[in-house]
């Protein structure tokens, strides 16, 4: 299987497919639990994206270097161990950086070990590509899930608390909407943000499909 | 209630601070195997089975590793733990109910990246709960998400005869109902406390 998709050249989409395409939380609906969880704060949506980048691309490149060496049958418990190791290194990295956005992401830091969209690369890509290739995927995917938090954290926190970045924008006279910083904030502007995404798409098909009906009509 | 009763302990775990609404611990599943009625109750039946194995296995491993002060490879033993509990599911659902086994498809082996269950085994340690404790607190996150993914299969059998908006199809009606079902339980916040 590994010797087989090998030599599948690098192209741009290698790394562009994370960020749009195959966006794994707007598209792929992968690894949620922190997408909806830390994203109150827009600081807290990117250190937590900056973290799963980090044990996503260098588990998947160890992954990618050992993928001959690591026998079909136990590869996921071996990749489970590959990343809760990155992960350990990533949780006391940043207790030692940043004791502030240590507490404020809580025990989703040890829990990017149970984010399925490392160990869903881990399965669909590293294990079969080059080390070049994977880090290039990996990095786009990241950066894909990095982005979506970001989209998720800022309008979380405008609305929610009115500020960005810890900044205030809208002035004394706006009233937060503190629903935005609970639970039930995170499911309604991820469930928006898929909306607008699943809106986009229907009228794109629909414009092709208008197009190629009046090709259609005027070769007749 | 006492905070260290066994009661509040159970409540807290399965509606006050309930896994899936409150914490965001196993949306994955929550979304993915909500479809059908019957489907979601296997499907929280086999996670609560392997919540309640690995916690009494991470309670156990906790006390070893504090006792030789190996806690950095906390993290790493307790996945190794649920990987095998779940492999074990595995083993026993294919073997007594492969139709079951069809259904749950590749939502089986993803126990093992389901968050609420490396949850429950790190809170549980982050609270340092006792052994009875511990075992309570998985058996109350159990009962949680399997409350949690019943209501939203049934919700969503009841939505197939709505008429939706195409664009509203799929995920994001998941999500907006989640996000109702969680605006219900935070009701619930405040209580025993």
């Amino acid at each position: 299987m590994a010797a087989k998709t090998d030599k599948k050249p690098i192209t741009m989409d290698t790394f562009l497919s994370g960020i749009w395409k195959e966006n794994p939380v707007f598209v792929m609906l992968l690894g949620m639990c922190p997408v909806l969880a830390v994203t109150n704060s827009v600081a807290n949506a990117l250190a937590m994206g900056l973290a799963t980048t980090f044990v996503l691309l260098c588990s998947n490149a160890l992954i990618s270097v050992l993928r001959h060496h690591i026998p079909k049958e136990v590869r996921i418990a071996s990749y489970i161990v590959i990343i809760a190791t990155f992960v350990t290194v990533v949780d006391y990295l940043i207790h030692a950086i940043s004791l502030e956005i240590y507490n404020a992401l809580g025990a989703f830091i040890q829990l990017i070990v149970a984010n399925c969209m490392i160990l869903g690369r881990a399965e669909a890509f590293a294990s079969r590509n080059r080390l070049s290739g994977t880090l290039i995927n990996g990095l786009g995917m990241g950066l894909g899930f990095t982005l979506a938090l970001l989209c998720l954290g800022s309008v979380r926190e405008l609305l929610g608390s009115g500020t960005l970045l810890g900044i205030p924008v809208f002035g004394e006279a706006f009233e937060p909407w503190v629903i935005m910083l609970l639970p039930p904030g995170g499911f309604f502007v991820l469930g928006v943000w898929l909306l607008l995404f699943a809106w986009i798409k229907e009228r794109q098909i629909k414009r092709a499909a208008a197009g190629t009906g009046e090709a259609a009509a005027h070769a007749r | 209630m006492h905070a260290d009763s066994i009661a509040f302990i159970f409540l807290n775990a399965a509606i006050i601070n309930n896994f899936v609404l409150a914490l965001f611990l196993g949306i994955c599943p929550l979304l993915g195997v909500s479809g059908k009625l019957t489907t979601a109750f296997s499907m929280g039946m086999a996670t609560a089975f392997v919540m309640l194995i690995s916690s009494v296995s991470a309670w156990l491993i906790n006390e070893v590793l504090t006792h030789f002060d190996l806690e950095f490879l906390r993290l790493i033993a307790y996945i190794a733990v649920i990987a095998s509990a779940v492999q074990l599911v595995e083993m026993i659902i294919k073997k007594y109910s492969p139709p079951l086994y069809q259904a749950l498809g590749i939502f089986l082996p993803l126990i093992t990246t389901n968050c609420a269950i490396l949850g429950v085994a790190l809170f549980q340690t982050n609270y340092e709960y006792n052994f009875v404790q511990s075992v309570f607190y998985s058996l109350g996150a159990g009962a949680g998400f399997i409350l949690a993914i019943v209501l939203m299969a049934g919700l969503r059998e009841k939505l197939e005869l709505a008429d939706v908006p195409s664009i509203a199809r799929g995920a994001a009606m998941s999500l907006m109902l989640a996000g109702i079902l969680s605006l219900a339980f935070m009701g619930f916040a405040g209580l025993g406390g």
